[in-house]
């Protein structure tokens, strides 16, 4: 049966390298249904991601696209836009991709605001090297480098990029791919530097070394330790221990980059700068 | 008003300056870069000269970022260049290879200071000659220029520039500290007297594109993103239509592409100049500033009825290996003076193959190497 999605994918690319039950797909069936509810040139469209499982979505889809190194797929869009301004600028980054080796090159490219919309897929593990925790680890969860439960303290991707200048934060989850779809629709559609989280299960790591051992136990964890914003709003520091909280976070309009870097270029022709 | 009427556009320009004269000369539209000493001028001169002709600049959060930004705006149409020295080169390295393996073209400087880790900021060296030949993992193939002047710079700019659209193949250019900042008379060419090469393009419609398809000269046509060829880039190897591949026979047929489009093209490649070679029998090889002492040496010695010559190398990698090959034919002694402790000597005992003697003549105490130094390396030599 033919669908939207594939007026977008390389079909030859098909059948896919992920596991069955990973979340990785309901990701790019909402990207794409996003996109083409925008009804966006497919010619002006680039997907860029860095390495890990989910950074392989860009090998699938029929725009101009890049896999690019390990962590740093937002300062290559970041040349890619400023190059060409014209041109829609997607990221896709994995949690480990985008928060631990990239986490400089994220919070730097929320703070200049740069045009790119930024989609992290947190499976809360780094699944392609075979489960080692990752900065978004839950506390005491295990992976195969936390055998005895992670000590680490996880990272909040919707505070820090809030906290970094971001003008689009929200966060999903692989279990309402229809609220990732529209989240996804809005951050595209956003001047500035939008970021979407979904969370998202990896059943053969994650579910394996935390006891939901089929992808139907994983998508039920991941419907209870979601809340509404509004839900989230009304919880007490204990009761939000464990909890994410999803839906829309920030929409704010501020001048992007490229917008800022055009009046340089005018001040520079007209004044000649302070040289 | 005919050539010799001209006037000519002479300047006294710092080493960095120059280069950033080059540059805009050959066409770049986009720097993405980060401080460091001995480069941080050619950065100053792109923020300052770049949006005056609608040009990019950005100063990215790390060197990381800054490589990765100018292979992103590459492939998005323009003509970059990002530069640093020692400490941010090594971070480069990564995306150094990115830039190889998908043959986007770009310049990356190096104004080499003492080494290793953060050495001799503010001091000169050519520590960094095999790491840019094999800085970044991966058998892979790379040019690396290397003026002695600031002349030279300009020039050899816009040759990076131009080796870098035709081969599809990122270009190091080696400083050193001294030559980037100390100030020479140069020439800067009118526009039109200046060959700038630019990438070629498909000219087939979209959906015939292979775009690692290579013509005949090894060279695929590169299409830039938002022209209307939607096509894959991936670090991973890969085939003609961009996809990764883990079939043997493909593998290596693109390895050996990488390597083979860059040999076969070798004599446009390879620059170097020769001086007072014809009836040598003692040869210096020398490259960036230690160059500019090495000819002044040749005068010295000459004076003293030595017969001495000088080759000058300005391409380093490839390495010049038929030319130093007849040339240990040609002399008793071969004498490679460099700031190091014998980088770029390993790889002219190689080309001479046991033909002459190769001596080397190193320094790294973060001081030049001046001629009578080397002189007085001639004499002992010698008196051997």
């Amino acid at each position: 049966m033919k669908t939207v999605i594939n007026n977008y994918i390389r079909e030859e690319m098909f059948p896919n390298m992920w596991c069955p039950g990973c979340g990785n797909g309901i990701v790019l069936g909402a990207i794409i249904r996003a996109i083409d509810d925008l009804s966006w040139d497919k010619d002006k469209i680039v997907a860029v991601s860095g390495i890990g499982c989910s950074s392989r979505i860009t090998g699938y889809v029929d725009f101009c696209t890049m896999n690019t190194t390990h962590g740093r797929a937002l300062p290559f869009a970041t040349g890619i836009k400023m190059a060409n301004p014209d041109l829609k600028v997607i990221v896709v980054m994995g949690d480990g991709d985008c928060s631990a080796i990239g986490g400089n090159h994220f919070i730097h490219a929320a703070r200049r605001n740069i045009d790119l919309t930024a989609i992290i897929i947190n499976n809360m593990i780094y699944g392609m090297t075979g489960g080692q925790y990752s900065p978004l680890t839950p506390t005491g969860k295990y992976g195969s480098t936390a055998p005895y439960g992670n000590i680490d303290q996880s990272f909040d991707l919707v505070e820090l990029a809030i906290a970094a200048g971001a003008s689009y934060v929200a966060r999903g989850t692989v279990y309402n791919p229809r609220q990732s779809t529209s989240l996804i629709k809005n951050a595209l559609d956003k001047k500035g530097f939008s970021v979407v989280e979904i969370i998202s299960d990896c059943p053969v790591s994650y579910g394996k070394m935390n006891k939901m051992k089929s992808p139907a136990d994983m998508l039920k964890w991941i419907k209870d330790i979601t809340v509404s914003k509004k839900v989230w709003e009304g919880f007490s520091p204990d009761e939000k221990k464990g909890k994410y909280a999803i839906g829309e976070f920030l929409s704010k309009d501020r001048p992007d980059y490229t917008e800022l870097y055009e009046e340089i270029i005018k001040k520079a022709q007209e004044r000649g700068g302070n040289k | 008003m005919n050539n010799l009427e001209k006037k000519k556009n002479i300047k006294l320009l710092q080493g960095n300056e120059a280069c950033a004269e080059g540059a805009l000369l050959a066409g770049v539209r986009f720097f993405a870069g980060y401080p460091i000493t001995p480069s941080s001028e050619i950065a100053e001169n792109m923020a300052f000269k770049l949006p005056k002709i609608g040009g990019k600049f950005i100063q990215m959060e790390d060197e990381i970022a800054s490589m990765a930004a100018v292979i992103g705006a590459s492939i998005a149409g323009l003509k970059s260049l990002t530069a640093t020295s020692g400490p941010g080169m090594c971070l480069k390295q990564e995306n150094l290879g990115f830039a190889i393996i998908n043959e986007i073209p770009c310049v990356v400087v190096n104004a080499q200071r003492g080494g290793p880790s953060t050495g001799l900021p503010t001091k000169p060296s050519q520590g960094d000659m095999m790491q840019a030949r094999w800085g970044t993992h991966g058998d892979h193939p790379i040019i690396a220029l290397a003026p002695s002047t600031v002349n030279e710079i300009l020039t050899l700019t816009i040759k990076a520039f131009n080796l870098s659209e035709k081969y599809r193949i990122p270009v190091i250019l080696l400083l050193d500290e001294v030559i980037a900042h100390m100030r020479e008379k140069v020439e800067i060419p009118a526009p039109e007297d200046i060959e700038v090469i630019n990438r070629k393009k498909p000219t087939v419609p979209p959906e015939e594109y292979l775009p690692f398809k290579p013509d005949e000269d090894g060279v695929p046509p590169m299409a830039n993103f938002g022209e209307g060829y939607r096509y894959h880039i991936t670090g991973l190897i890969h085939d003609h239509k961009g996809l990764p591949t883990s079939n043997s026979q493909e593998i290596d047929a693109f390895i050996r592409r990488l390597h083979n489009k860059i040999q076969k093209s070798i004599k446009d490649i390879i620059i170097y100049q020769k001086y007072s070679l014809d009836d040598a029998n003692i040869a210096l090889i020398a490259y960036g500033s230690v160059a500019r002492a090495a000819e002044r040496t040749v005068k010295l010695a000459r004076e003293e009825g030595l017969k001495v010559g000088l080759l000058k190398l300005l391409t380093i990698w490839p390495f010049c290996f038929e030319e130093v090959n007849k040339l240990a034919q040609q002399v008793d002694l071969i004498i490679v003076p460099e700031m190091n402790l014998g980088q770029m000597v390993l790889e002219v005992e190689r080309a001479a193959q046991g033909k002459c003697r190769v001596v080397p003549y190193g320094r790294v105490d973060g001081e030049l190497i001046n001629p009578i130094e080397i002189l007085g390396k001639i004499r002992e030599e010698i008196r051997k």
